[in-house]
């Protein structure tokens, strides 16, 4: 059993708004300074996901993918940290500023060139653009079945068992091995690494792979295969400024709220 | 500049999901001459064709094998329907359905898909599409490189198509396999009214301190009126276990736009934002008068909701 975990580094979501800068020029976030990049939450998850069906079957490999810039080792090594076997770094200046698909066509290059993959986990989707796309795009480009927004995965035999949200519940669904998985915050909490285990991710091997080595034409990903065109990325304005109320006593608030609600028949 | 839209339906008890219908009334506005159609499948989705306002035309098929979704079912007969309509412009909701098969389409008919839209406009002939991103912190506006634009939208983004439904029908094939098997179905069953269609919503956040704060919000609730006050959470109180997924609010949650928004113990964080701030109204209590709620807030009330909370109650019940 080999499955493979995508992950992706992004600046912290956690970054107050008064950090948050978009440079209008080039349509992109400035970094916040003093604030590091993270692993997108969600593919913590899935990774922590991974890792448990590892330990549950005993003999399975997790191998942990990114694309990105050499920062990127870093959302890499914590996944390691947290018990990934290996590492693949797809790093090619072609693979910049693509679009949902041309990451996705990367990805499952990648995932073919690893060879013996059986399944897929990927995060709901990265907390930064928040599209939710590349599970479902690696899955076409691998002609897998894909299960998304998963809250519990389980391995009998060679079928994933996969418990899913739903806008009104939950679904149960079975999907034949090999599939992709997307996992969702419903699954819980990521393992948090120790020191030891931070040392001993620091020895585990990281493979580089550009466009070339994963027999990609640089016309195909990145900026030149991008389909859907980022044409403006700009800061929504907020309302009005708040209004505190005032009053000597929580009952004093309460009573000037309500008289205030009434008074923009608000209520 | 004519475009001819096709808006991917949903079924709610046999007729057009109210969402539809704003896709619909979307697709009115940006079709500019050109001709809207709606697929609809499903038990009813015949029946239901008559009932979607603004299409021109339906494709349909009523095998009750559409009633769950599966992806790899719905897809071949979406793709059926775009090709036949010849649409260059697909719009279908941030839904379960929308989710997966936005990217699939995309994949399949060659072009790309933009997620979770709050806007859609033909901009002098050229279809643009804004979404928030960044968890709500930035909007980023996007053209298509490839066509049919692709686009699913939030709820409430667009107002209800009202009219005559669609005079013409065709059929889509039926079902084939899935190789993804649904074995069971949990649904969660929420008190009283929905947080996407109550007047009033009350959320509460991990400032709550404690799952039993959800019972000082459901009093609130009550207090107000259970006819028209629902009770969500933040993605921060639902991963603690303190309130069901279903009734999360926020990017990965529901998107709610009530008339008047209670944040109570939220600090604001822009993942829930991006599920609250189309509220017409929000009111906030927060211990931390720097917290980023009151940035979105009409009113505010800085202190402790275990004492904000009961005297709200109270003023309240006295109506």
């Amino acid at each position: 059993m080999h499955i493979v975990v995508c992950a992706k580094q992004i600046p912290d979501p956690e970054t107050p708004p008064a950090a948050f800068k978009i440079d209008a020029a080039t349509n992109k976030v400035v970094p916040a300074q003093g604030i590091a990049p993270v692993l997108s939450q969600f593919d913590g998850i899935a990774a922590e996901a991974a890792l448990r069906i590892k330990e549950a079957s005993g003999d399975a490999k997790v191998t942990v993918i990114s694309m990105g810039g050499e920062s990127a080792q870093a959302a890499i090594k914590q996944v390691l940290a947290m018990g990934a076997d290996e590492g693949v770094l797809l790093n090619d200046p072609a693979f910049e500023d693509g679009d949902s698909h041309t990451t996705a066509k990367v990805l499952a290059a990648a995932i073919k060139d690893l060879g013996d993959v059986d399944a897929v986990f990927c995060g709901r989707q990265a907390a930064d653009w928040d599209m939710g796309q590349v599970g479902l795009l690696i899955a076409e480009n691998l002609e897998w079945p894909v299960t998304i927004i998963a809250k519990g995965v389980g391995l009998e035999g060679s079928t994933l068992k996969v418990e899913r949200v739903l806008g009104d519940g939950f679904e149960k669904t079975e999907v034949a091995l090999p599939a992709v998985v997307t996992v969702s915050n419903e699954f819980g909490e990521p393992r948090y690494p120790k020191l030891p285990q931070i040392m001993a991710a620091a020895k585990k091997t990281v493979t580089k792979k550009t466009a070339a080595d994963l027999g990609l034409d640089p016309s195909e990903v990145g900026k030149a295969g991008a389909r859907l065109q980022l044409q403006k990325l700009f800061i929504p304005e907020k309302g009005a400024q708040v209004e505190f109320i005032e009053g000597e006593t929580p009952q004093e608030q309460a009573a000037n709220l309500i008289a205030k609600l009434k008074a923009d028949k608000a209520i | 500049m004519p475009h001819n839209i096709l808006v991917v339906g949903e079924l709610e008890d046999g007729a057009p999901s109210s969402t539809t219908l704003e896709l619909l009334g979307g697709a009115q506005g940006i079709a500019g001459g050109g001709t809207v159609s709606v697929t609809l499948l499903g038990t009813g989705a015949s029946g239901a064709a008559a009932q979607a306002a603004g299409a021109a035309k339906a494709y349909v098929n009523d095998s009750a094998e559409y009633d769950t979704f599966r992806g790899e079912q719905w897809l071949p007969a979406v793709q059926a329907a775009v090709e036949q309509s010849g649409a260059d412009l697909v719009l279908m909701a941030q839904s379960t359905a929308g989710r997966e098969l936005g990217p699939r389409l995309a994949h399949r008919v060659n072009s790309a898909v933009a997620m979770d839209c709050v806007n859609v406009v033909d901009n002098g002939g050229t279809i643009e599409a804004t979404r928030p991103a960044y968890g709500g912190n930035a909007q980023a506006t996007y053209t298509f490189a490839a066509s049919p634009a692709i686009a699913t939208v939030r709820a409430k983004s667009f107002d209800a198509a009202e009219g005559a439904g669609a005079s013409e029908t065709a059929e889509l094939p039926g079902p084939g396999e899935s190789r993804v098997n649904v074995t069971g179905k949990e649904v969660t069953e929420s008190e009283g009214l929905s947080i996407t269609e109550a007047p009033i919503v009350i959320g509460g956040g991990r400032g709550l301190g404690a799952p039993e704060g959800f019972e000082d919000m459901k009093n609130l609730a009550a207090a107000i009126g259970k006819d028209k006050a629902a009770v969500g959470a933040s993605r921060a109180a639902v991963d603690l276990g303190w309130f069901p997924p279903s009734e999360q609010i926020g990017l990965t949650g529901k998107v709610v736009t009530p008339d008047l928004y209670f944040a109570i113990a939220i600090s604001g964080a822009s993942q829930h934002m991006a599920g609250c701030s189309g509220s017409k109204m929000i009111v906030a209590v927060n211990r931390d008068k720097d917290a980023n709620i009151f940035a979105f807030s009409k009113y505010g009330i800085v202190g402790d909701w275990k004492q904000v909370v009961p005297a709200l109650i109270e003023e309240f019940k006295k109506g």
